[in-house]
C-alpha cells in the first residue's frame, strides 16, 4: 500500500518545523499544506477536532497529533532510517524527559517576552535564560543532544532557533552572551539540511510576530 | 521473580498524588516488587530534590537509584522494561499515538481544573472548573468508544496508557463530585465511563492504591490551605 502522508502546518511553527525535521532526516516524502490559522480548513477542522491546531500528521487517512506525538510516531514507524529516540529504556526515557522540559518551558515563556514589556517581561527574560542554562547544562560536551547524532531533544528544541531573534529584540537582550555553548550547538545543528531546509529566516519570524501583535492589539 | 533480573525498585511519592498513582498501577500491573518512598506533605526529602533537581516533583521512579521523572514517561520506562509483562502501551504504531494523545488530553484539559475547583477563590470559579471537567468528561466517553473496540478498558481488554492517565484522578473525581455537590461521571451522559470507572476501581492493580473520596476530602482542605496561603504571600 502506498504510504500517503500529508502535514497540516503553519511556516513559523516551532511544533510543525520539529515534525518536518524528522521527515527530512528520514528523507520521507510527505505532501505539505500551509493552514490559514485565522481560517483553518475542514481538514484541519476534522482531523484535528478537539484541539483544532497544527500538525497533524496524516498518515493514509489516518491523523496523528501534538508535534511530539507526531515525532515518536514517524520514529517508530520509519525506524531503520535515522533513528532519533535511543533504543534502551533508560536513555529514552531521559531524551522523553528533556523533550518534555523543553514543551514546558520554552514557548510559553518566550510567548511572555514578546508579549509583555517592563518588569514582567524582564522576568520572563531572566527566566528564560535560565531554562536555556539547563539545557546548557545537559548538553554538556556532546555535539547534540542525542550524542554523537541530531536526537529526539536535538529536533525539539532546535525549531526555536529560528525564534531566538525574534525573543533578543523583543526582551532587548543576547542569547548569544548568556548561552554561547548552546549556539554553537544551534549552528552545528544548522549544518543539517533537514534543519536548514526547515527553519524560516529569524527575519521574517520577528516581522511575523510583530504583525501577530498587531492584530492581537498588544502594544 | 519478577525482579531478580531488573534490580531495585524505588518510588518517591505521596499517597494522595494521581501522578503518583500511575507509576504504582504499572508496576503492579507488571507484578514488580518496590519500596515506596512517602514524601512528608510540606515538604521535600533531600532524595526528591537530588533526584528531580530540574522539577522539584514526585513521581520519581529509581531504579537502580537511577532516576525517571514525569508520570507518563515513568510509566512508558516501566512498559518497556518489564516486557514479558502484560503490555500498556498498545502494539500498533497509531494506536499508540492516540493513547498517548489523549494521556496528554488528560494532563492538559482535566487536571488543571480538578485543582481549580480545589483552589477557587469564589462559586463562579468553582463552576468554571466544573463546567470545564465536564466538557472533558464528554472528550473521554468519545475516546472510550473508540479505543475501547467494545471491551472493557480505554486499552481493550486491559489496563492501558489511558486507563492509568485518567483513572488515576477517579479517587480525586468522586472528591470533586461531593465537594462542587456535582455529578461528573453520569449514567445517562456518559454511560461507557461509569462501566469503565468501576471495573478500574476494582482491578487488583488499581484497588489498593486508588485512596478513597472520603480521604481525599479530607486532605482536600490542607491542600486548600496551603494554596490560598501561598496565594495570599506570593
Amino acid at each position: 500500500m502506498a504510504n500517503e502522508l500529508i502535514l497540516l502546518d503553519t511556516w513559523v511553527s516551532p511544533f510543525g518545523m520539529r515534525v518536518r525535521i524528522a521527515l527530512r532526516e528520514k528523507g520521507i516524502k510527505f505532501e505539505y499544506k500551509e493552514e490559514d490559522l485565522t481560517n483553518k480548513s475542514d481538514l484541519l477542522l476534522k482531523m484535528n477536532p478537539i484541539h483544532k491546531k497544527i500538525p497533524v500528521l496524516i498518515h493514509n487517512g489516518k491523523p496523528v497529533r501534538e508535534s511530539g506525538i507526531i515525532v515518536q510516531y514517524v520514529d517508530e514507524v520509519w525506524h531503520d532510517k535515522a533513528p532519533l529516540l535511543p533504543s534502551e529504556p533508560y536513555p529514552r526515557a531521559q531524551a522523553r524527559f528533556w523533550a518534555d522540559f523543553v514543551d514546558k518551558k520554552i514557548y510559553d515563556t518566550g510567548r511572555k517576552i514578546w508579549t509583555t514589556k517592563g518588569d514582567e517581561q524582564k522576568s520572563a527574560t531572566e527566566e528564560f535564560i535560565g531554562y536555556l542554562k539547563t539545557l546548557e547544562a545537559e548538553l554538556g560536551d556532546k555535539p547534540y543532544f542525542g550524542g554523537e547524532k541530531l536526537g529526539y531533544v536535538d529536533v525539539t528544541m532546535i525549531p526555536f532557533y529560528s525564534w531566538f531573534h525574534a525573543y533578543e529584540v523583543s526582551g532587548n537582550f543576547s542569547i548569544e552572551s548568556n548561552c554561547p555553548k548552546l549556539m554553537a550547538w544551534a549552528k552545528r545543528c544548522m549544518q543539517h539540511e533537514s534543519v536548514s531546509k526547515t527553519l524560516p529566516d529569524p527575519k521574517k519570524v520577528y516581522e511575523f510576530i510583530l504583525q501577530l501583535k498587531k492584530r492581537l492589539g498588544i502594544e | 521473580m519478577a525482579n531478580s533480573n531488573h534490580g531495585d525498585v524505588r518510588l518517591i511519592g505521596a499517597w494522595a498524588s494521581p501522578f503518583v498513582m500511575r507509576p504504582r498501577i504499572a508496576l503492579n500491573i507488571k507484578s514488580v516488587k518496590y519500596e515506596f518512598i512517602e514524601e512528608q506533605f510540606g515538604s521535600k526529602s533531600e532524595l526528591l530534590l537530588k533526584s528531580n533537581p530540574v522539577h522539584k516533583k514526585i513521581p520519581i521512579l529509581l531504579h537502580n537509584d537511577k532516576p525517571i521523572c514525569e508520570s507518563n514517561i515513568i510509566v512508558e520506562y516501566i512498559d518497556e522494561v518489564w516486557s514479558s509483562g502484560p503490555s500498556i502501551l498498545p502494539a500498533d504504531a497509531h494506536d499508540r499515538a492516540v493513547a498517548r494523545f489523549w494521556a496528554a488530553y488528560v494532563d492538559e484539559k482535566w487536571f488543571p481544573n480538578l485543582k481549580g475547583v480545589i483552589t477557587a477563590a469564589n462559586e463562579e470559579e468553582k463552576h468554571a472548573a466544573v463546567d470545564e471537567l465536564r466538557e472533558v468528561v464528554v472528550q473521554m466517553e468519545g475516546a472510550y468508544g473508540e479505543t475501547s473496540k467494545g471491551e472493557d478498558f480505554f486499552g481493550g481488554d486491559k489496563i492501558g496508557l489511558v486507563d492509568i492517565a485518567f483513572g488515576s484522578m477517579l479517587g480525586w473525581a468522586r472528591a470533586i463530585q461531593v465537594m462542587a455537590g456535582v455529578k461528573l461521571l453520569d449514567e445517562e451522559k456518559t454511560p461507557g465511563l461509569v462501566k469503565w470507572a468501576d471495573k478500574f476501581s476494582a482491578d487488583p492493580a488499581v484497588k489498593d492504591v486508588l485512596p478513597e473520596a472520603e480521604k481525599l476530602l479530607e486532605f482536600s482542605k490542607l491542600l486548600s490551605a496551603k494554596f490560598k496561603a501561598a496565594a495570599a504571600s506570593s
